[in-house]
């Protein structure tokens, strides 16, 4: 019986400027994002096509789901143009200024009230410093099971369970979770498709929009008012400044001078870590 | 306000999860215990180890080297390989009953996985993937640099109401304290009431390249897109120089070297002595995993390459050329 079920999958995607454009202000302290453009976060974009991918194989259906400022629905409807069936945006005053803890519930509430998920498919991370616990914490919220890190999705019909690869630290392991589950994805874990224009300017895409009171949050549980950190302050991250001193002549030469001043290091087993004071080349 | 697991009144101390593969704890869990130790001396309170596993009194005793005032010990054979259900089960109520200050983490895949379940379950705030911690002078609070958009820029956050504070913070970025001989602090076991029922994960197989860690290697040899898929030569001097080798995602991602060996924001940070950087452009996403190596050559045929900007020793070649006269040049030395 279970063979003829069909999932349903909600795909979370985030637009994000894009990380070389967003300028730091050191007198404000704060980030100058207002003139980066947007992109969708990179392995947003591999979760899509995983669960496209997954949607060929078993048929069901493709919701894809985000939170933030009204614009965000032209993305989503990129999204449907590449072959998402529904789209939702989560969008309301009273959620901005979101740390993960919010996020993570106010994106769980909005998948419950889609209904019948069988697959959350996230990105691992986002670009633009949230990093990849936003996942998990839906996957709490909704009393799932999680996998993390994951690549080559595979869902077992006669088990009704999901099975993929998972990154670990200096190696990977292979897991199976029942579904309902929440998965995170890789950046760079399958090839995107391509976008279909023709679906973008052929019948017009709809976006449907929820409030929190759509959602029926406590809004005191969403948003800055949800949060439990702060951002203190922003930096220029410190960059060391190196020696930069360039080598000249033939390759021969340059391998020979090269040698010549990196000697100290070629020796092996010396120093203890972190000694970077005693070192001749020590930056200035 | 979303209603915390306990209050700042209630909590105190600083804890550290002791990530451990194979009964041996992660070089993270170490580091961050030598960096727990400092601000627990700052904040003039205990530093605690939490240590989850089968068989892990050995590991426990290093950590008590490591300057541990306690750790915790949950012992169970359903915790010799991780899993979420199961960590975040025993994690959790570990926490609720003794309600730390502070709670550290290893932003290891694992470590993050835990981390990001167990905020919200703990319903806390998390400072996720910290590059350095500190303590807020007035306060008392947890510091976590966090860098974003491509390395740039750091935010700096704190976790002013809900406790604990969790932050994981990254592999590579605080040196590994030295042992003691003479360990001061004390193992605490505790019961673990955990069925396999509550774990749904199925481990249906596990892979590890065992004694690969580019976190703790003395040199780096690294390659990027100028490789052309060709690694032979960055491979023949690393092994003259007992150096790792090291990749970018972009060689990562043609398939030219394992995932493993991928340096920057989503791949290690490291910090050699020496790196040597050869056909890599220099993305921000590549150098903040090179940044904190003493010395740095790079070596690629466009002048106007970035990573020029970030190296000690530039070389403006073709690495082809180049690093043949570098192996053959090493190998005199070491027989001279
Ligand atoms: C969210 C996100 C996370 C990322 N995380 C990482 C990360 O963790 N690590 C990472 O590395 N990247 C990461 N990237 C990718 C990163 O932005 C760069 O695209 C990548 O680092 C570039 O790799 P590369 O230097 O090998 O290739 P390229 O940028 O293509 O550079 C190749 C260089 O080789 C030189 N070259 C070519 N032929 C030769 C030759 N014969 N001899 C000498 N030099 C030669 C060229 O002049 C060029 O400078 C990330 C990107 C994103 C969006």
């Amino acid at each position: 019986m279970n063979a003829m079920r069909t999932p349903h999958i909600a795909v979370c995607l985030k637009v994000v400027p894009r990380p070389e454009e967003v300028k730091v202000n050191l007198e404000t302290r704060t980030l100058d994002r207002a003139n980066a453009r947007q992109q969708f976060n990179p392995p947003d974009v591999n979760a899509l096509e995983f669960a496209l991918a997954l949607r060929e194989k078993h048929v069901g259906r493709v919701s894809v789901l985000s939170m933030g400022p009204p614009f965000f629905a032209e993305y989503l409807k990129l999204a449907l143009a590449v072959g998402a069936d529904t789209a939702y945006l989560l969008s309301d005053r009273a959620f901005g200024g979101a740390d993960t803890l919010p996020t993570s519930y106010t994106l769980a509430r909005g998948i419950a009230k889609l209904g019948d998920c069988d697959l959350v498919v996230c990105g691992e991370e986002s670009s633009d410093g949230a990093t990849a616990q936003v996942p998990p914490g839906i996957a709490e919220w909704l009393g799932m099971a999680q996998v993390t890190y994951g690549s080559d999705l595979e869902i077992l019909p006669e088990r009704w369970r999901l099975k993929a690869r998972r990154e670990l630290k200096g190696g990977h392991e292979v897991i199976t979770v029942p579904l309902p589950a929440v998965v995170s994805v890789r950046v760079g874990a399958n090839e995107p498709r391509f976008i279909d224009f023709a679906r973008l300017t052929g019948e017009p895409l709809g976006v449907t929009v929820w409030s929190a009171a759509d959602l029926g949050v406590d809004p005191a549980m969403v948003g800055l008012s949800g949060s439990a950190t702060v951002v203190a302050g922003v930096d220029r991250a410190e960059t060391v400044e190196r020696r930069r001193e360039l080598l000249t002549g033939t390759p021969e030469e340059k391998a020979r001078t090269l040698v010549e001043r990196i000697a100290v290091y070629l020796a092996r087993g010396t120093r203890p870590d972190g000694a970077a004071a005693s070192s001749p080349a020590a930056h200035a | 306000m979303i209603p915390p697991s306990y209050t700042k009144a209630e909590a105190s101390g600083i804890w550290v999860f002791l990530e451990q593969e194979s009964g041996r704890l992660e070089g993270v869990a170490l580091e961050l215990l030598g960096r727990g130790r400092q601000l627990a001396n700052e904040a003039e309170t205990l530093l605690s180890g939490v240590l989850l596993g089968s068989d892990v009194e050995a590991a426990a005793q290093v950590a008590l080297a490591a300057g541990a005032d306690r750790v915790i010990v949950a012992e169970h054979p359903a915790l010799a390989v991780y899993t979420t259900d199961a960590y975040t089960k025993v994690v959790g109520e570990i926490v609720v009953e003794r309600r730390p200050d502070i709670f550290l983490l290893g932003a290891t895949p694992n470590g993050r996985d835990l981390a990001g379940r167990l905020a919200v379950r703990l319903r806390t705030g998390l400072t996720a993937d910290c590059t350095g911690l500190e303590l807020e002078a007035e306060t008392g609070l947890l510091l976590g640099r966090v860098t974003g958009f491509g390395g740039g820029v750091v935010a700096i956050i704190k976790c002013p109401e809900h406790r604990p504070q969790m932050a994981t913070v990254r592999p590579g970025i605080f040196a590994p304290p030295e042992l003691t001989a003479k360990p001061w602090g004390l193992i605490e076991r505790v019961p673990v009431r955990l069925s396999r029922h509550e774990i749904r994960t199925e481990v249906v197989e596990r892979a590890l390249h065992e004694g690969l860690d580019l976190t703790k290697a003395e040199r780096i040899v690294a390659g990027g897109r100028g490789t052309h898929g060709d690694f032979g030569p960055l491979r023949e001097l690393a092994a003259l120089i007992g150096a790792e080798v090291g990749a970018t995602r972009v060689a990562v991602d043609e398939g030219w070297i394992e995932r493993e060996r991928q340096i920057g924001q989503t791949g290690y940070v490291t910090r050699p002595k020496l790196a040597v950087v050869c056909g890599v452009s220099g993305a921000m996403h590549f150098t903040v995993g090179v940044e904190a190596a003493e010395c740095v050559v790079a070596i690629n045929s466009d002048e106007e390459a970035p990573i020029f900007e970030q190296a000690d020793y530039v070389i403006v070649d073709d690495l082809f050329s180049v690093l043949p006269s570098l192996i053959k040049q090493v190998r005199a030395l070491e027989s001279g």
